[in-house]
């Protein structure tokens, strides 16, 4: 009886996580198209419902009722699994993100490690999938993807590395907790350049503009999901923007204090003190989303040995080089960030 | 029966099965598909051992990163296997006696380890408290420091040697040279011609 109960309860927290991710998934889309439009003197989506904001919704009609097609050739088994196998780790990495102070599915002791694991596994998804189509462009999409995400993510890694050595744990609602004490204790300001370079590969890891070679439409059509139609591509579509959240939110937990207020410390901390945590939690994590979106519409696209280039030969120098410097800080314990030290 | 018992008789018949699997398949890429299923249950089993961290490090380094670029090999590879097979009986002896001194090995192995459950077997570590990844580090930098210091240098000699293997300059390759892409500039690539002389 014990059992069945907290597995309702579990079963409950689970749909209070996914089924809201599912329609902020679908309203990112919608003010991509908006805030990209607007960036370059377009309205973006307007016929749908006012301004229309029922866009998303038309576009997740039309994908469910289109055809599936399988190419001739294709490998019919791994085809459709592969955007299943890009979506679950997706999904799952959710379920060890602290989204208050009380509110985490599993608070578990490798957080870090957990999400590393998982967010590491969506490159099979592109590898199958380039593979199984039987598609030379998807094939060539995919390869290149295969070689960014490895890159970036050992610099990803290492960047991670730095914050659970100030931290001193590697469960994320301690990260957090580590931070508390106001703007200036958070570690965007002692790891400052793993923050940024965190971010970079985040885009990088995500296959977005400025790093979307691996999709590239004026050069590979689409990449990996050419041949995909339909719910699959749907499935695709719905992983990379749940992977672009879990990147800003992740960024917002490692470096801005997850829910903490930023106000504390200050005279405004009581002001603000009845404003829940999951709220601020939220605020930093459209901020980076938003950047993301800026990213798209600023920049053009890498050129493919620069990826490389910046990924092994910039990035991961000053990863190495920012961690020493960072157990100098430790061993010194730099107030207020390394305190922890007993 | 507990569920702990369950998910380990699930998921160490699943390891054995995929791990057959991988031997068996004719397919190069999904014999690695079946691989990185068969580290997903070893994980699994770890994870049964309150072994958090190894687990999650299995995932991470074999399944995140060596078995991708194993797929990344094989996908490019066009191999027709029924060439290969013909003659494969030919090779029974020698896999007979591999097979066989392997299994001795591991019969004599376990079956010293067996004789004395409690004593041989560490089935948890309590150090300093129950986080595993604590006791693991501290161990490995303490007691362990040796060994763990010779496998990071056995690891950077390897780096090392693979990288010189691909240093080798052959004059038949081209190379980018960021250093002398970045130090373009305007005069080098672009050339203004005067209207008068245009006209001539």
């Amino acid at each position: 009886m014990q059992t069945l109960h907290s597995l309702y309860n579990i079963l409950v927290d689970i749909i209070l996580i996914v089924i809201p991710l599912f329609l902020i998934v679908a309203y990112v889309t919608y003010s991509e198209r908006k805030i990209i439009g607007f960036m370059q003197a377009r309205l973006g989506p307007s016929r749908v419902g006012p301004y229309g904001l029922l866009q998303p919704i038309a576009d997740v009609i039309k994908l469910l009722s289109k055809e599936i097609i399988i190419p001739s050739g294709a490998n019919k088994n791994i085809f459709i699994t592969a955007p299943i196998i890009m979506l679950v780790p997706s999904l799952l990495v959710w379920s060890v993100i602290p989204l208050s102070e009380t509110f985490v599915l599993a608070n578990i002791n490798a957080g870090i490690l957990f999400i590393l694991a998982f967010t590491s596994l969506s490159v099979y998804g592109v590898i199958l999938a380039g593979w199984s189509s039987n598609s030379k462009y998807a094939f060539l999409g995919s390869m290149r993807s295969a070689a960014q995400i490895i890159a970036y993510e050992i610099a990803m890694g290492f960047a991670l590395v730095g914050v659970l050595m100030a931290a001193g744990s590697l469960n994320l609602q301690e990260i957090i907790l580590s931070q508390s004490g106001g703007f200036f204790h958070w570690y965007w300001l002692p790891l400052f350049p793993l923050f940024i370079i965190y971010f970079i590969a985040g885009v990088a890891e995500t296959n977005r503009a400025p790093f979307d070679v691996s999709e590239g439409e004026s050069e590979l059509v689409a990449g990996f999901h050419v041949e995909y139609s339909g719910i699959t591509f749907a499935l695709f579509f719905l992983a990379e923007y749940m992977n672009l959240i879990l990147i800003s939110i992740l960024a917002s937990i490692m470096f801005f204090g997850g829910w903490l207020s930023p106000f504390q410390g200050t005279w405004l901390e009581i002001f603000f003190d009845w404003v829940p945590g999951f709220i601020w939690l939220s605020l930093k994590t459209l901020i980076f989303i938003f950047i993301f979106l800026w990213l798209r519409a600023t920049l053009p696209r890498y050129r493919y040995d620069q990826i490389m280039r910046l990924g092994w030969k910039v990035f991961l120098p000053i990863t190495l080089i920012w961690i020493f410097f960072e157990g100098i800080m430790i061993y010194y314990n730099i107030e207020p960030w390394f305190s922890y030290v007993k | 029966m507990s569920t702990e018992l369950l998910i380990f008789i699930f998921f160490s018949l699943l390891l054995v099965f995929s791990a057959l699997k991988v031997i068996i398949v004719n397919n190069s890429v999904k014999a690695a598909i079946f691989l990185v299923l068969s580290f997903f249950c070893s994980a699994v089993l770890w994870l049964l051992m309150n072994a958090e961290f190894l687990s999650i490090i299995l995932i991470l380094v074999y399944v995140g990163a060596v078995m991708v670029l194993f797929l990344f090999v094989v996908m490019m590879l066009d191999i027709n296997l029924s060439n290969i097979k013909e003659k494969f009986v030919n090779y029974l002896p020698l896999g007979l006696f591999i097979f066989l001194v392997i299994a001795l090995l591991l019969i004599l192995f376990f079956d010293n380890q067996f004789s004395d459950v409690d004593r041989n077997i560490v089935t948890e570590i309590n150090i300093l408290n129950d986080n595993n990844t604590m006791n693991l580090g501290y161990l490995l930098f303490t007691e362990y420091i040796i060994a763990f210091e010779i496998a990071g240098i056995i690891l950077l000699l390897g780096i090392i040697s693979s990288i010189t293997l691909t240093q080798q300059k052959n004059n038949d390759n081209k190379y980018q040279a960021p250093h002398d892409q970045i130090n373009v500039t305007k005069s080098d690539r672009l050339k203004i011609i005067k209207d008068e002389e245009f006209r001539k």
